[in-house]
């Protein structure tokens, strides 16, 4: 019985949590709220992947109206990973925020923080329930929207400036996306997913399908931040409050490459893909953001930013299985999706844990604070192999399905760009571990923040450790996520590569 | 030749309105004129659908007698819900700008840079 409704009560449930959480006395019955809330999520996200993880299909139609016409939530095992994915974060971050939260946020904000934090999880999980393009559209605005609002909740004022530029770029990314969506509807007069794709097939040539295609994929390109449309990217994971720079790295710009596969491959095809030019920008644009933006994040004197011009590197090796358009290429895709949530949202965690004790996130002020702080450290150095992709975490198994997609092809400059990326990562990464282990502690003061060199409390450390040990258990055992994703690639419809 | 233009008066209405739009929000540095742009950008998207619904000779889509033919009211039930969506951003996007306005007692962007900068 609750197995045909896996799907709706997904969404259902934190959308009527929503407004419950808004009425609620500021404290922490809200937080209560959406913490019971987002793990009852991953409960029933875990439930409905172990459902379709053999290739089933959740069907539901919405009021009882046959697809195509009506909206239809068509789960099959790439919706149900994300949708895991998803709520497994907001399951971790949940914890971790009541401490961090509290700290940077006034007191009598907290039940509408709560509230919009259950309606931006309604957003992000909708979009991967939903089998509609049209109503993807509605939950990508829905996550979008109370994803501003949540970033200008942020303590420095260029908090503001930051989720105002995200609002316009994202705006016109969803407004692009608008564009595509209605001239495919003018070709096919369907907006269900699998409709589209079927009623596509016969006329891929037409002009307006392919310029429909163009609005979409750039349209989705900024949301998901893809080199080079990633310039709000920074600045909004900088600034945000930390739980919410760990939620939104970790979810929302997977979610948006979720977006991307499902429209690129899902609505359209493999078959489209190439006679259209996209496959090789997504493997140029995919090269050239994973060094640029490596480069970037080694100059970076703010930790944030380095993690979060590190994020923009990662999105590019998703972006760059994609553009391989082959079994192993989408495997690593989602692969990395799943993973670089773990690893990214381990160490924002981590580098909120030292924001919470010092006030500040710039590496001059974190001098030798891994001496005080020495099981932060080791989180913050067990992540970072796994940012690098070192062999036995989570990391390594997306970069090896990333680097078998480049040789099958012979495609010797993506690998070779794609080590570059790890060297670079490795730089990066080593000056954070050097600031905090190697460098003497300067006795200076920092404007706000308790300035307590110690080690955090348990409520911020478990959350991170939960993460760190994913970082591990996903890097040794792969069986479960990769078959999980093998029927996801299967589904997709993607052959194996052929000379 | 002339037919194609007249014909589709409003497609080139809206190709117009968009690139005005779209024109505005990149180039200007007031916050305010770029929410505005951001709404005739997006208003333009509501007529591309409202335009695509549209049947030769059709009515409203309301069963009466005497007419066949309807127009397609679906992309209308779109864009209902897209100028929702619209709404709630302008309202977001004026919010942030009050709250900008506050922290910063400007609303120009290359002033806010400034003041960011000299920090």
């Amino acid at each position: 019985m609750i197995e045909q409704n896996l799907s709706l009560l997904l969404v259902v449930v934190p959308l009527l949590a929503a407004p419950i959480a808004a009425m609620l006395p500021n404290g922490r019955l809200p937080w209560l709220l959406a913490l019971a809330v987002s793990w009852l999520c991953f409960i029933l996200a875990a439930w409905q992947l172990m459902v379709v993880i053999d290739g089933d299909v959740i069907q539901y139609s919405l009021g009882g109206w046959a697809p195509p016409w009506g909206i239809e939530y068509r789960i099959d095992a790439l919706n149900a990973i994300v949708a895991l994915l998803v709520a497994a974060i907001a399951a971790v971050t949940l914890p971790y925020a009541l401490l961090s939260i509290e700290q940077e946020i006034n007191k009598e904000q907290l039940s509408l923080f709560y509230s919009v934090f259950l309606l931006c999880f309604v957003g992000l999980l909708g979009i991967t329930q939903t089998g509609d393009i049209f109503n993807l559209f509605v939950f990508l605005e829905i996550s979008s929207l109370s994803a501003y609002a949540l970033i200008a909740m942020g303590r420095d004022r260029r908090a503001l400036t930051a989720a105002f530029q995200y609002m316009i770029m994202g705006t016109i990314g969803a407004t692009f996306f608008l564009i595509g969506v209605g001239l495919t509807y003018v070709e096919t007069g369907t907006l269900n997913m699998l409709d589209l794709n079927q009623r596509l097939q016969p006329i891929l040539e037409h002009r307006t399908v392919h310029t429909g295609f163009a609005f979409m994929v750039v349209g989705i390109a900024l949301k998901l931040a893809l080199f080079p449309l990633h310039l709000w990217l920074p600045n909004v994971y900088t600034y945000a409050p930390t739980a919410i720079s760990v939620f939104l790295a970790a979810t929302a710009t997977k979610v948006a490459v979720y977006v991307m596969l499902r429209v690129v491959f899902g609505v359209f095809s493999n078959d489209f893909v190439s006679i259209t030019p996209a496959d090789d920008l997504f493997l140029l644009l995919g090269v050239i953001g994973v060094i640029l933006a490596s480069a970037a994040a080694i100059s970076q004197h703010d930790v944030k930013r380095m993690l979060a011009y590190s994020s923009v590197a990662q999105i590019s090796y998703m972006v760059l299985g994609m553009g391989f358009a082959s079994v192993y290429g989408l495997t690593a895709s989602i692969v990395h999706i799943f993973n670089h949530a773990l690893m990214k949202g381990a160490l924002f965690m981590a580098v909120g844990i030292i924001v919470y004790r010092i006030g500040s996130s710039r590496f001059k002020d974190m001098a030798g604070l891994g001496r005080q702080m020495p099981w932060t450290f080791a989180a913050i150095f067990i992540a970072g192999l796994s940012l690098i992709g070192v062999p036995g975490t989570a990391g390594f198994i997306s970069k090896w399905y990333l680097m078998l997609a480049a040789i099958e092809q012979q495609a010797w400059p993506v690998a070779l760009a794609i080590l570059i990326g790890s060297l670079l990562a490795v730089i990066y990464m080593w000056k954070l571990i050097e600031t905090l282990f190697f460098e003497k502690a300067e006795q200076h003061e920092i404007g706000q923040g308790v300035q307590q060199r110690s080690e955090a409390p348990l409520s911020l450390l478990l959350p991170l450790w939960l993460l760190v040990l994913a970082n591990i258990y996903f890097g040794i055992e792969t069986q479960v996520l990769l078959k999980a994703t093998a029927t996801a690639v299967d589904l997709l419809g993607v052959a194996d590569y052929h000379e | 030749m002339i037919d194609v233009i007249i014909g589709h008066y409003n497609y080139w209405i809206v190709i117009v309105l968009m690139m005005a739009g779209f024109y505005t929000v990149i180039s200007r540095g007031n916050l305010i004129k770029k929410i505005v742009g951001l709404n005739i950008f997006q208003t333009s998207v509501f007529l591309l659908y409202i335009s695509i619904g549209y049947v030769s000779d059709g009515t409203a889509p309301i069963i009466a007698e005497g007419f066949t033919r309807y127009s397609n009211p679906l992309p209308h039930v779109l864009i209902l819900t897209a100028i929702v969506v619209g709404v709630a951003t302008t309202a977001l996007g004026l919010a942030l700008v009050i709250r900008i306005k506050e922290a910063y007692g400007t609303i120009e962007e290359d002033d806010i840079h400034n003041q960011d900068e000299s920090l």
